[in-house]
């Protein structure tokens, strides 16, 4: 265990390394100065050079990178070109709201998807197997910053359940994490479903009939036990699309989290802000996903890390 | 068998009719109601679905907030969509392939920094990657196909490299390469067609992938320029207006939703068909 937990470890941090590599590459190719931008059309000539020399962006692009990666190393990416506060703080501030979305559109996904799949999988070519296929495949089907503008017609200004935009309450956080969260229950229902039938072929569970268990009982200690691999690494990979999900979502609902900080910042120009804005949401998928690895060994116990 | 055969296939082509439509509508729809970029109609704009304008035409699915005809628009997002959608796939298959069958083919140093490559690409949430992407390049049609191939093309590569990696210790290959094939040949002639088949399967799936995620660049404004209506672009229009004109965002949406939907459900029913033993339960 110690010694692939090391490898994994370090495999993840030159994921990490490759990320960082590919934001500073690419958003050094961002045509128009952002120093330019700054001081505005009134600025003279020596403002653009000054402020350029202030954030480096005089140097030569090897040297910028190697600056970069040292500063990178002690997150720190230089202040916002816009907020005058450090890149790294401002989408901290943002981080923990765009979390709780995640985290409550994760838990909606998953508290919907198991159920529907699992009732899918034991009434298999009923009506409820084709209703439940047909909720998935919208799931997977409809855009989710569309879903989003429908919930807020409905249930904000039609309804007036919820409010339409802006962070807050709880009541703040249903549109947004529902809306997020289809895109989850699409994939995990015909997974948990699917995951599940294959389950039920297993001698192991045929025994357990023969012992004279319910189905209930067969599927919640002997069936779902055993499928819960799957789910988890689909939960984790989702966890990607989720994240990337957010910042559409996040617009959408205008919610004050790290994904509309990046889009703003994108249209502003604010280099350090959209690094860290990338490489954080980046950094958190992949954390997330080594979590994913170690936990196998824990949720089955014949997996053994060598 | 032979019945069963020409029965799955029919079943096929039952599920690919409303693909056909769509494309139909998106090459025939915008020469039937052109859709004008230019002309403004103040007096017509935010009209309901059904309205009829003061030039005594029906506008059938209402107008935006400049006074333009949604059926126009519409349809040449369907347009937009459709080339989008088919180019980007062929542009990243074809970087896949080249990509995927050397580095399946040759396997060592080339293959392992090829997949590193695109293992460090996956780390990323894709579409993230395509915002990146999409902000340096700027707002064009041509813009947001060369994002999308670059963020898709990873999963043709694997899909082809795996292909390769099974085909090439196949007799027909050991056999080619006894009678003094050469390389190139063995690749173009015995590898290639081979790989065919699971890339259409894959491009399928992509298929509704790449024209959600053009939808949402679109949404986000890092997509396709004012001028060119994708169906993302005018549900972003109507955003302002979901008081006053919910038709603006709603229509283009359904259209969008409608789309991915047949396009994913015609994957299914290919996977099936060509992979029968996994027919899934």
């Amino acid at each position: 265990m110690g010694s692939y937990l090391v490898k994994r470890l370090a495999y993840s941090l030159f994921v990490i390394w490759g990320a960082v590599t590919i934001v500073f590459v690419v958003v050094r190719m961002i045509p128009g100065d952002p120093a330019q931008l700054m001081v505005g059309a009134e600025g003279t000539r020596a403002d653009v050079e000054a402020l350029r020399h202030r954030f480096g962006l005089d140097q030569p692009l090897p040297v910028q990178y190697v600056r970069y990666l040292g500063q990178a190393a002690q997150l720190n990416f230089g202040d916002s070109l816009r907020l005058e506060v450090p890149a790294a703080e401002a989408v901290s501030q943002r981080l923990p709201a765009t979390a709780l979305l995640a985290a409550t559109a994760m838990v909606f996904g998953v508290g919907v998807s198991m159920p529907l799949g699992i009732l899918a999988a034991m009434h298999r070519q009923s009506i409820i197997d084709r209703a439940v296929s047909v909720v998935s495949l919208l799931g997977q089907s409809v855009p989710n910053f569309w879903l989003g503008i429908m919930f807020i017609l409905i249930f904000a200004r039609g309804l007036r359940w919820f409010p339409s935009a802006g962070t807050g309450g709880v009541d703040h956080l249903v549109l947004p994490a529902a809306t997020l969260a289809l895109l989850l229950i699409g994939v995990l229902t015909r997974l948990v479903r699917s995951g599940l039938l294959d389950v039920l072929d297993e001698e192991y569970v045929r025994s357990a009939y023969a012992k004279g268990l319910t189905l209930r009982r067969v599927i919640s200690r002997h069936a779902l036990p055993n499928m819960l691999i799957p789910v988890v690494t689909v939960v984790g990979l989702q966890l990607g699309s989720l994240l990337a999900g957010a910042v559409i979502v996040e617009t959408v609902f205008g919610w004050a989290g790290v994904g509309r900080l990046l889009v703003d910042a994108i249209s502003n120009r604010d280099y350090p802000i959209v690094q860290v804005a990338i490489l954080f949401i980046t950094t958190g998928f992949i954390l997330v996903n080594l979590l994913v690895d170690l936990s196998y060994a824990y949720l089955d116990p014949r997996i053994r890390y060598r | 068998m032979r019945l069963r055969q020409r029965r799955r296939a029919r079943r096929l082509a039952a599920w690919a009719i409303p693909i056909a439509i769509f494309v139909v509508v998106a090459v025939v729809g915008p020469i039937l109601v052109p859709y004008d970029p230019v002309t403004v109609r103040l007096g017509e704009r935010l009209r309901p679905p059904g309205a009829v304008l003061a030039d005594g035409t029906r506008a059938w699915l209402g107008t935006d907030q400049v006074g333009k005809d949604l059926v126009a628009q519409v349809l040449q997002g369907a347009r937009i969509s459709l080339l989008v959608g088919v180019a980007t796939v062929v542009a990243a298959g074809a970087i896949g392939m080249a990509a995927g069958v050397p580095a399946g083919y040759f396997g060592g140093a080339l293959d392992s920094f090829l997949m590193r490559f695109a293992d460090l690409q996956l780390a990323f949430p894709s579409l993230l990657l395509a915002i990146l992407i999409a902000a340096v390049l700027g707002r064009s049609v041509t813009n947001v196909i060369i994002t999308l191939s670059v963020t898709r093309w990873v999963t043709f590569a694997r899909v082809t490299r795996a292909t390769t990696l099974a085909t090439r210790e196949r007799e027909f290959v050991m056999a080619a390469r006894a009678t003094g094939a050469n390389t190139n040949r063995i690749m173009g002639r015995h590898i290639v067609p081979l790989t065919i088949t699971p890339l259409i399967v894959v491009a399928t799936v992509e298929l509704g992938l790449v024209i959600l995620a053009e939808a949402s660049l679109s949404f986000l404004g890092l997509g396709t320029p004012p001028d060119h209506p994708s169906w993302g672009l005018v549900i972003a229009n109507g955003r302002n207006y979901l008081s006053t004109a919910w038709w603006i965002s709603t229509i283009p949406g359904i259209a969008l939703s409608l789309v991915i939907l047949s396009v994913g459900l015609f994957g299914d029913q290919l996977n099936d068909f060509l992979n029968p033993k996994t027919v899934s339960k």
